[in-house]
């Protein structure tokens, strides 16, 4: 069984790299049952918003709302 | 012939083609582009770590914006527009470091033993260290103290691993066009680039969404 360690290093390869079949289904199985690591991919996709606002942080125009996940 | 408009697809106006004189259409913008020079210099200077190399490219952006003012149409906001083309110049300074002779890659990376108080001897969260749900994080964007906190932490990463990170996110490059340039193993890319997240969300965390001051 994957644990915590594990995952979140492939949570963040995701955002890179296509997985494996097989890792992909491990990360999945895993993220069923973990609520922190449920919590952490979103804390990714986050991340990853949040550096392309960036330049539209202060844009005079507010940022449009992200689309509902 | 359903002949397309003669509209440029080019980012980056090149002045060596062309006289170095500016086109008229250079004066309708000149104010508005003045007007995003403190934030350019911001993002620059969080991508270089280096006020006058950041300055430089800042300047060689408003430059080229103001040179290929002619083409630049309806197609784009203009802030998008000339923030594309700093971007451009932050990845040619980058790239302009790697091949000096003198250069010196910095060694600065978070290290893989900086995470393991976050886990368990099993790898799994210790209980103080399992991601708390964030809510609607998308709402701190609008709070200006938010992207305060946000350079902050950005600034905490060491050199190294920020610099991998912010090429990827914030410059936009695949990992192969980074592994390229760094001359790194695409492994040691990912490596860097969890380290660099995984340092990320628990600097926010901690200083915005639980314990923070948003918290
Ligand atoms: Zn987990």
């Amino acid at each position: 069984m994957m644990n915590c360690k594990q995952a979140v290093r492939l949570m963040s390869d995701e955002m890179d790299r296509d997985l494996p079949g097989g890792e992909r289904f491990a990360l999945r199985l895993h993220t069923l049952i973990c609520t922190g690591c449920r919590n952490y991919r979103q804390q990714l996709s986050f991340l990853r918003q949040a550096c392309q606002q960036q330049v539209a942080a202060n844009d005079a125009t507010p940022p449009s709302a992200p689309p509902a996940a | 012939m359903p002949l397309k408009r003669a509209e440029s697809t080019e980012q980056t106006p090149s002045p060596s083609s062309r006289s170095r004189s500016l086109p008229p259409a250079a004066a309708t913008i000149a104010a508005e582009l003045a007007g995003f020079q403190r934030e350019m210099l911001r993002f620059a200077v969080l991508q270089l770590r280096d006020q006058a190399s950041a300055e430089d490219a800042v300047q060689e952006a408003m430059l080229a914006a103001l040179q290929g003012a002619d083409r630049f149409g309806e197609r784009a906001k203009l802030k998008t527009w000339v923030f594309a083309i700093l971007k451009n110049k932050i990845v040619d300074i980058i790239r302009r470091r790697v091949r000096e002779p003198s250069y010196q890659e910095p060694a600065e990376e978070i290290d893989e033993g900086d995470f393991d108080p976050l886990f368990r001897a099993n790898g799994h969260w210790q209980g103080d260290s399992r991601p708390a749900d964030w809510g609607d994080p998308e709402k701190s964007f609008e709070n200006q103290r938010f992207w305060a906190v946000f350079d902050t932490c950005l600034n905490r990463l060491p050199a190294g691993t920020a610099r991998v990170f912010m090429m990827r996110e914030m410059l936009g490059l695949e990992t192969d066009e980074i592994c390229e340039e760094l001359s790194m193993s695409s492994n040691h890319c990912w490596v860097v680039l969890h380290r660099a997240r995984m340092g990320l969300r628990v600097c926010l965390d901690q200083k915005w969404f639980t314990s923070g001051e948003r918290a």
